[in-house]
């Protein structure tokens, strides 16, 4: 782990802010060349990171191109970044999407293209920041960086009627969890400094500290509360429609894709590692939560009336199928709910770019208005057939590995949530399709409808790599898998490992508590003056 | 050769893509052709490496090819890998053989439809998952082609996609199926919990090892595997999705719902016979569920006009034979039937749409009549292809159908009464709409008639060859003399640890008593016979008498013929219920109990900001009055305490 001699991450994550710099000082009026600029940038931050792909190990386990600076010496606060296999292809799909969401909104928006622009290139660097964070400090940081320049994704540039509505509701629900998880951020880092003399916020130092169960209860809990609003796990996931739904077209492809994911991230990254006995007594809990999630979200998908939102329900259902995974703890689960990750990042989010570019034919996205499109748009047919395909987990595609390494990790251990679990592949095919078949069977009923025009090349050139990776994944997952094994395997032992060293810790304190209560009590005390 | 087993599914893969992707202006007939011969490839290299496994020894017929490692993860291993047995490779002959021979007829069929290449692209997509399907090595492969047939089901069913009764079929297949899958992936789950890989080989030998016989491992499994095979081979309860299907061009149906797709269950259930042979209770429900299907089947069958729907409820009703076949053991005689009825249910389907191709899509029975002077290679063919499937000697039908009956004897009474009476019900019906369509007096409407016209060469021919094999399909399994049953004797090998388990079981079977068989044979005959006798009197000699039948018993014919209202009976308890359920959770869970506490929330605070904004009126003397209170309060507190 010492520092590489080519600061990848680094690079990675602030691009996309140097293109925000730039972008400050032209010429707002000079649509195209602003976004020729942030395109650039993006697909520039893009090649670097594929040098993380290339210059990665697959064969371990540890943190690869570390960088390691100190940043407040005397609070213990450091600039560190790392990847390892469980955050490299989110970093991956992150840097995929930056220039395809560029792309999507050339046509799209006509406003404030400037400070739509910087808003973008602006949460690029939160999201990738959150990623490769190797410090708590800074992790909160980046977290807290992201939320604003979504807020005003979707406030300003949403549908105009609910817009404001949308945004506060997902800046609130999201800061309740924040703040709460930043307390236990504090608590922990207070606990920990105290026990050992050297206050940190070095994400790895931490994990080597064992939480005392009662503290790992109540730490836990909040940093639950912040990422699971983030999953959004049932039944915390009424922001999600209401921000799917009034956000613009980009805003709901880097929702869905990407920052759904910090939640589920923040998962397996923080909240497990960190508070493994606690984590594992919540299993059946959680578990119970996603099972819940799935069908629900199927259900509630189901009845919509409007394309967006409906998907955005399909997405309260992706996602409990990665909560299921990541909590059975096994390697097939965990592997899986990363890949379901990536998965929805690229099948949710292409079909967020598709219903998009029909809206901005016809300006509405309630499925009864339309009827019949595949007739006038044959190539968008395709395309959208294939994604939605994707989404329900079709063998060949990438939704079907995700899918089914889950539900086989997850039936070694709770088979029935499982069962229950794979029921919603029955549900998904039913929202999904009687979608397709209101929106694009049947005769064009609606005479707007008639002279629709098909996909142009900058649409096609949008949904083509995530399509290159929806095939990719499914025939080969391999590439994937691979890397990511060492990190899943230290993963769970680690989990168990320290769990098991808390218990212990616990059994001695509990025989040695008779003689010790007295010190217990002053010590305690000590540690509360710091 | 056998290292080049890849390239059987591969050919029709190439076909897809290259129709996909580049022929958008090439005619109509390169199009079809290039579709038609990379299917005919894999026909070609299936027949070669059928050449090269009969020269091997019978005992070392099974080979595996790994060609990667398809999904890697902690203890799972799954490769894409293909396995050569005598079973597979019936299956791969049956379906790109059959599947080549629709593929032709399909040129002259679908000439003219705007929709011509993405058909063809369709076809080849699904004759690549089929045979992935049958060829797979392993569970989670076989499963990638049994979700490939199922979508590509859909697309075709759904091909006229502005009809909403064709959409709305497509679906109905798709989730119908759907819920067969489910039952599948459970069953694979616990085949991984208990062995650890999804590999056959390994599977099913180490099944006598690691479970017990007619224990409650195996019987789960194999019942979640059988309640797959019913939702993809439509059997009760999952049947209802297949009459719907016959919206798809008829060579579709010849194709996907009646040759190869439906039988995937069959060869599913036969793939695993060591399993269910463990499994007492599981053989039982097959038997059990495949003859009640195909004497249920068969009852609905006779009252249907639709043309298409009375082969559709046959292919049921034929489905619940091989079934019946396999419950009761006998799975050499089931993938017999599989084989003999693709022959005779393709040609049937494709006859019929011959005929329709001839009457401007017309489908309905009342309407025809007598069309056996102007379409005299469909209607011979048609034939051909009715008697085979009435069992009447010698044509194919009889001697698969026949083995099925004296199997299904030996086991239970009550299966044979079940299968004889599908057997003379179908020999029925089939004839039934023989003379419907062919004979007797036209009821061809006057503007359709001066276009009767017999169908060009590239449909007839194919229907020619599919007549010659269901007459001679049959011969290779003469049964009595022993020797003689060469399929049977292929296909032993593969069944033959499952037969082990039986016979063992069954502590000294029924010996093959050949009295009891020739009985059993001419009963079969007497059946086929009577029910071809009993639909002449009805259509050809007095035709007024199904009316008659009809006005005399309407209530049980109204239930019959509208299908025993079970369509409607799952619409209101499935699809209505779960329905309204949705909206209401949506609406009252969401909106009102979660939201409601959400913006409740939010009401609260502000309602409470708005309480303490009283507090900062500015006015002095409210502040001076607080400064006094609070003044008051910590002297009172101090001094009482």
């Amino acid at each position: 782990m010492e520092n590489v001699s080519f600061p990848y991450l680094s690079y990675v994550t602030f691009i996309p802010s140097v293109a925000a710099l730039i972008l400050l000082f032209l010429n707002r009026k000079s649509h195209e060349l602003l976004r020729w600029v942030a395109l650039i940038f993006m697909l520039a931050d893009f090649v670097v990171s594929l040098g993380l792909y290339f210059n990665f190990d697959s064969s371990t386990a540890a943190m690869q191109m570390v960088e390691d600076h100190t940043w407040v010496r005397d609070w213990g606060i450091s600039y560190k970044l790392g990847v390892d296999g469980i955050s490299l292809f989110l970093v991956l799909l992150t840097t995929m999407l930056g220039p395809i969401v560029i792309l999507a909104s050339w046509k799209d928006i006509k406003v404030r293209v400037k400070e739509f622009l910087i808003c973008l290139l602006v949460l690029q660097t939160g999201m990738i920041g959150v990623f490769v964070s190797l410090d708590l400090f800074l992790f909160y940081v980046f977290w807290e960086i992201m939320l604003i320049p979504m807020y005003l994704l979707i406030g300003v540039w949403g549908n105009p009627a609910r817009r404001l509505y949308a945004a506060i509701k997902f800046v609130l629900y999201t800061i309740v969890g924040s703040l709460l998880m930043l307390v236990a951020i504090l608590a922990l880092y207070f606990m920990a400094g105290a026990a050992s003399d050297s206050y940190t916020f070095d994400l790895l130092k931490l994990y080597e500290f064992p939480v005392p169960i009662y503290a790992q209860f109540w730490m836990f809990l909040a940093f639950f509360l912040a990422f699971a609003i983030k999953v959004p796990m049932f039944p915390f996931h009424t922001w999600l429609p209401d921000a799917h739904t009034e956000a613009p077209t980009v805003g709901s492809v880097v929702l869905a894709a990407v920052l759904l994911k910090m939640g589920t991230y923040g998962f397996i990254r923080f909240a497990i590692p960190l508070f493994p006995n606690a984590a594992m007594d919540a299993a059946w809990w959680v578990c119970l939560l996603a099972v819940i999630g799935i069908i629900y979200g199927a259900w509630v998908a189901m009845v919509q009336t409007d394309v967006k939102r409906l998907v955005a329900f399909s997405s309260v259902s992706h996602l409990g199928f990665v909560m299921l995974g990541m909590f059975a703890f096994t390697v097939q689960g965990v592997q899986g709910s990363i890949i379901q990750m990536i998965n929805h990042g690229l099948s949710t989010g292409a079909l967020f770019l598709i219903v998009g570019m029909i809206y901005e034919r016809r300006h509405t996205r309630l499925i009864e208005d339309f009827g019949g499109i595949s007739k006038v748009m044959p190539l968008f047919a395709v395309l959208f057939m294939v994604f939605t395909l994707s989404s329900i987990g079709l063998p060949g595609l990438n939704g079907f590995v995700g899918e089914f390494l889950i539900l086989l990790g997850a039936f070694k251990v709770y088979p029935w949530y499982a069962v229950i679990a794979a029921s919603g592949v029955i549900f998904a095919a039913v929202y999904m399709l009687w979608m397709f078949q209101r929106v694009m069977f049947g005769e064009v009923t609606n005479p707007k409808n008639k002279g629709l025009k098909d996909l142009g090349a900058r649409e096609v050139l949008v949904l083509a790599p995530i399509l290159v990776f929806c095939v990719w994944i499914g025939v080969y997952p391999n590439t994937f898998l691979k890397p990511m094994e060492p990190s899943v395997k230290n993963f769970i032992q680690m989990v168990e490992k320290k769990r098991a060293a808390v218990l212990d810790l616990e059994k001695e304190k509990k025989q040695s508590s008779g003689e010790t209560a007295g010190m217990k009590l002053t010590s305690s005390g000590r540690h509360t003056e710091r | 050769m056998t290292d080049l087993v890849w390239l059987i599914p591969v050919f029709p893969l190439i076909g897809f893509l290259i129709n996909g992707l580049f022929t958008r202006k090439l005619p109509e007939k390169a199009i079809g052709w290039i579709g038609s011969l990379s299917v005919g490839a894999s026909f070609v290299v299936a027949v070669l490496i059928f050449l090269e496994v009969l020269g091997m020894e019978p005992g070392s017929r099974s080979v595996q090819k790994i060609v990667y490692t398809w999904i890697l993860s902690g203890d799972l291993s799954v490769p894409i890998g293909f396995l050569i047995d005598p079973l597979s490779l019936v299956m791969m002959l049956v379906v790109s053989g059959v599947g080549f021979i629709i593929h032709v007829y399909s040129i002259g069929y679908m000439h003219g439809e705007t929709g011509f290449r993405r058909y063809f692209a369709y076809l080849n997509l699904f004759v690549f998952n089929m045979l992935i399907l049958v060829s797979a090595n392993n569970f989670l492969l076989l499963f990638v082609g049994w979700e490939g047939v199922g979508l590509c089901s859909y697309l075709l069913i759904g091909y006229y996609y502005e009809k909403k009764s064709a959409a709305d079929a497509g679906k109905k297949a798709f989730v119908v199926n759907r819920v067969g899958d489910f039952g599948f992936l459970v069953g694979m789950f616990l085949i991984f919990i208990t062995f650890g890989t999804f590999d056959f080989t390994q599977v099913f030998s180490e099944a006598t090892a690691k479970l017990t016989q007619g224990g409650l491992m195996v019987t789960g499994i194999t019942l979640l595997l059988f309640l797959g095979a019913t939702g993809k081979s439509a059997q009760i309860p999952l049947y209802t999705w297949l009459p719907d299907a016959m919206e798809g061009p008829t060579p579709v149906s010849a194709l996907i719902h009646a040759a190869t797709m439906v039988t995937a269950g069959v060869y599913m259930v036969a793939r695993c016979s060591v399993l269910f042979a463990m499994a007492p209770v599981s053989m039982t429900t097959v038997a059990v569920i495949g003859g009640a299907t195909a004497f249920y089947a068969a009852t609905i069958g006779m009252t249907q006009f639709d043309i298409k729907r009375v082969l559709a409820y046959s292919t049921i009703s034929q489905l619940g034979y091989m079934f019946m076949a396999c419950g009761v053991g006998a799975f050499a005689s089931g993938i017999f039937h599989l084989m003999t009825h693709a022959f005779f249910k393709a040609l049937l389907f494709m006859a019929a749409g011959s005929v329709m191709h001839a009457m401007a899509g017309e489908l309905d029975m009342r309407k025809m009549g007598n069309l056996r002077h102007k379409l005299p290679q469909t209607h011979w063919t048609y034939l051909f292809g009715t008697l085979a499937i009435a069992g009447i000697f010698p044509f194919a039908g009889f001697f698969s159908k026949d083995e099925i009956l004296f199997y299904s004897f030996e086991r239970h009474m009550g299966f044979w009464i079940l299968g004889a009476l599908a057997a003379i019900m179908t020999s029925y019906y089939m004839f039934r709409s023989v003379f419907m369509t062919f004979y007797g007096k036209s009821r061809v409407e006057a503007d359709v008639a001066h276009h009767l016209h017999e169908s060009p060469p590239i449909m007839t021919v194919p229907l020619m060859i599919l007549a010659g094999l269901s007459l001679v399909g049959g011969l290779v399994g003469i049964p009595i003399i022993q020797g003689w049953h060469v399929f049977g004797d292929f296909l032993s090998p593969v069944f033959a640890p499952a037969t082990a388990i039986l016979t063992s079981n069954a502590h000294g079977a029924a010996h093959h008593s050949l009295a009891l068989e020739l009985i059993l044979m001419g009963m079969s005959l007497a059946i086929a016979v009577g029910g071809l006798l009993f639909a002449r009197y009805m259509y050809i000699v007095d035709p007024a008498a199904p009316d008659r039948v009809i006005s005399r018993i309407p209530e049980i014919h109204q239930l019959v013929y509208n299908k025993y209202w079970v369509d409607q009976l799952y619409d209101i308890l499935f699809v209505n219920s779960i329905v309204k359920f949705s909206r209401f959770l949506w609406k009252a869970f969401d909106d009102a109990v979660v939201d409601g506490i959400v913006n409740g929330l939010a009401r609260l605070t502000r309602g409470f900001g708005g309480v303490l904004r009283q507090l900062q009126s500015g006015l002095v003397k409210d502040y001076a009055l607080s400064i006094m209170v609070g003044v008051v309060v910590i002297i009172g507190y101090l001094v009482l305490r």
